[in-house]
């Protein structure tokens, strides 16, 4: 048995669990403590861990991630919030050239378990500056870790780990999925990062996804086993590391692969894992890989335009129908 | 101080030899402010600083030749050749790193002073930064957090009067930067820093403020760059006479001259400090230049924590 609760509920029990589990670990942002955060999904935690342990910081997205960097130089693990992903344009220095490197320019004198935790994607109607899928911003910059949970307990035991991690983890929040349900078993723990989530099997092609194009991948497989093509559906959950051996393992049965990305292709996660697929594994493919992407447009606000933009439920069906009959 | 200034000048020596890479930049003529402000510190204290940071982090104790090795990317450098002259740190003597970005180690320096809080150790935490470091946002970010946090840092601004190849007053509307402290709600002191003793003194009592739990101070140590920014600058731009003013107030000078004005050492003795400081950089030297450069393979090591 376990609790039933929804995406954004379960980002406050996962760090209760672990503000609980480990006197260590400390939370910054703004307005995460005494107003229960942006998108409420911290309440509580400062009434039951108090402003030493649970902090509210004025708007400084440098000054945050720098105290949790420095914090975390000297033997805190500090989880750190930047509300909207896309306000992570404002402290790139700090996370780029500051968190990623430090360990790395030191020759190892120092670990930085730092989580930082961001309100991800389209799908609100909030607009190109509050909708970026950003995680696809820092895979060029090695010292990085990056989650994408897309279910309830994935994102329950992948932010427990991420916090256990003593790596700079980059943890993405879909804001899109806030309403998401699912269970928390009793006694869940702390999932490992790199793992990939097979969500379902099918012989006839591969298809990987996040987030919620994960949840639109699935619905795409259902609608086209009831044309008889079956689908794997493979969940990464975090970009880095990539579990290739899982979408490696699974080619060998389907010969055939389609990533869906709910960014533009130029740079991303799905441009690089097709590429890596392709010159690792080349003898594995029946077919040229697919990359169902987003538009290279900043996101649009109108509803029409911003449901063209992301990759839909019949994209995701009319390409891999169009690969599989290939 | 003379550790430091024997330093610099071997680095540049070791440069136009070809056994440093990329680019250094030198603080002959600052010295005064990284000594007085790391000798008011003790053990277990942090401190941050620019990538004119080679000073800082001597004054902090970091050993003379390993220093030297890393910038001669040796695998017994300070970073194991990994970080080079723009980012020389020593975490075991609590010199955290310096800092080739302006102003990007200030906002980690208040995560140090954080951790002090949080983890009541009573440490505290200098950054060091120049005068042009007060016109990015990290700047005012950092201070206004670490003064509403009460945490115990000090922010210690290296004015020698030229951001790069900038004149402070070309680049920033204000002359006297410790008036910036007004903003955050701190105290901000001006001092003379080519004078050792006084910066010493200022910097003792912002460090009893920090452990009190007063919070932050802002610092501005007055003082000067005698090179030009990095080894591909002259200097052509500085006025003329303005560098020899500046050594006329050599901070090092002025220390030995007032230490035997008074008594305390004979000016054979001073001579024989000297001598001895030299022989000994020179020898860290020749040590460090004798160190094997890195296997390459070591190039893959800690880009990630081993995971336990």
């Amino acid at each position: 048995m376990g609790e039933t609760m929804n995406y954004r509920q379960v980002i406050a029990r996962a760090l209760a669990d672990e503000l609980a589990a480990d006197p260590k670990v400390i939370f910054i942002g703004e307005d995460v403590g005494a107003a229960g955060g942006a998108f409420k999904s911290t309440v509580g935690l400062h009434e039951r861990f108090g402003s030493d342990r649970v902090r509210d910081t004025p708007i400084s997205e440098q000054a945050i991630v720098g105290a949790a960097i420095g914090a975390a130089m000297m033997g805190v693990r500090p989880v750190a919030e930047i509300m909207f992903a896309d306000f992570a344009g404002v402290c790139f220095d700090q996370i780029a050239n500051q968190l990623a490197k430090f360990r790395y320019m030191t020759d190892g004198q120092a670990r930085l378990p730092v989580t930082i935790r961001m309100a991800n994607g389209a799908g609100g109607g909030f607009a190109a500056q509050h909708s970026q899928p950003a995680e696809n911003w820092f895979l060029n910059i090695p010292g990085l870790k990056i989650v994408v949970p897309a279910t309830v307990p994935d994102l329950y035991g992948l932010m427990r780990g991420a916090i256990r991690d003593d790596d700079p983890v980059l943890f993405f929040e879909h804001k899109n999925l806030f309403a998401v349900k699912g269970e928390v078993e009793d006694g869940a723990g702390p999932l490992p990062l790199g793992v990939a989530d097979v969500v379902r099997r099918g012989a006839d092609v591969t298809i990987v996804a996040t987030q919620q194009m994960r949840h639109r991948s699935v619905e795409a497989a259902e609608r086209l086993a009831s044309e008889g093509v079956e689908a794997t559906v493979i969940d990464p959950r975090t970009l880095v590391p990539f579990d290739d051996d899982a979408v490696a393992d699974s080619l060998r049965t389907t010969s055939r692969l389609v990533v869906v990305q709910e960014a533009p292709q130029a740079g991303s996660w799905g441009a690089s894992l097709v590429a890596r697929m392709v010159t690792g594994h080349f003898d594995l493919f029946d077919a040229a890989p697919v990359l169902v992407a987003a538009d290279d447009t900043p996101v649009p606000y109108a509803g029409t335009l911003e449901d063209a933009w992301l990759p839909s439920v019949d994209r995701i069906v009319t390409e891999t129908r169009k690969l599989v009959s290939y | 101080m003379w550790t430091i200034r024997f330093f610099e000048d071997e680095v540049k020596e070791l440069f136009t030899r070809n056994l440093v890479r990329g680019s250094t930049h030198l603080c002959q003529g600052q010295e005064a402010v990284a000594v007085g402000v790391c000798r008011a510190l003790s053990a277990g204290d942090t401190m941050t600083c620019t990538y004119r940071g080679h000073g800082a982090v001597l004054a902090m104790g970091a050993p003379v030749d390993r220093s030297f090795g890393e910038l001669l990317g040796r695998a017994q450098g300070l970073c194991g050749g990994k970080g080079g002259s723009m980012h020389l740190a020593d975490l075991s003597v609590g010199a955290l790193g310096s800092n080739a970005i302006v102003g990007g180690h200030l906002p980690t320096s208040v995560g140090a002073a954080l951790a002090s809080q949080y983890l009541r150790t009573g440490a505290v935490s200098v950054a060091f930064f120049g005068d042009g470091a007060t016109n990015i946002g990290a700047f005012h970010e950092s201070l206004n957090l670490a003064s509403i946090w009460k945490l115990p840092a000090i922010f210690v601004i290296e004015n020698n009067h030229y951001g790069e190849y900038s004149p402070l007053e070309a680049t920033t509307p204000v002359t006297r930067l410790a008036d910036r402290a007004a903003s955050y709600g701190m105290p901000g002191v001006y001092v003379d820093g080519n004078d050792v003793v006084a910066v010493r003194a200022v910097a003792r009592d912002a460090v009893a403020r920090a452990r009190a739990g007063d919070g932050p101070t802002l610092v501005e140590a007055d003082t000067y760059r005698q090179q030009g920014h990095s080894r591909s600058d002259p200097g052509a731009y500085r006025p003329d006479g303005e560098l020899d003013g500046w050594i006329a107030r050599d901070p090092i000078t002025r220390l030995s001259d007032a230490v035997v004005a008074a008594g305390t050492l004979g000016a054979e003795q001073v001579g024989a400090i000297r001598d001895e400081v030299l022989r000994d950089v020179k020898d860290a030297a020749e040590r460090a230049i004798a160190w094997p450069q890195p296997e390459p393979e070591a190039r893959f090591a800690n880009v990630w924590a081993e995971r336990s």
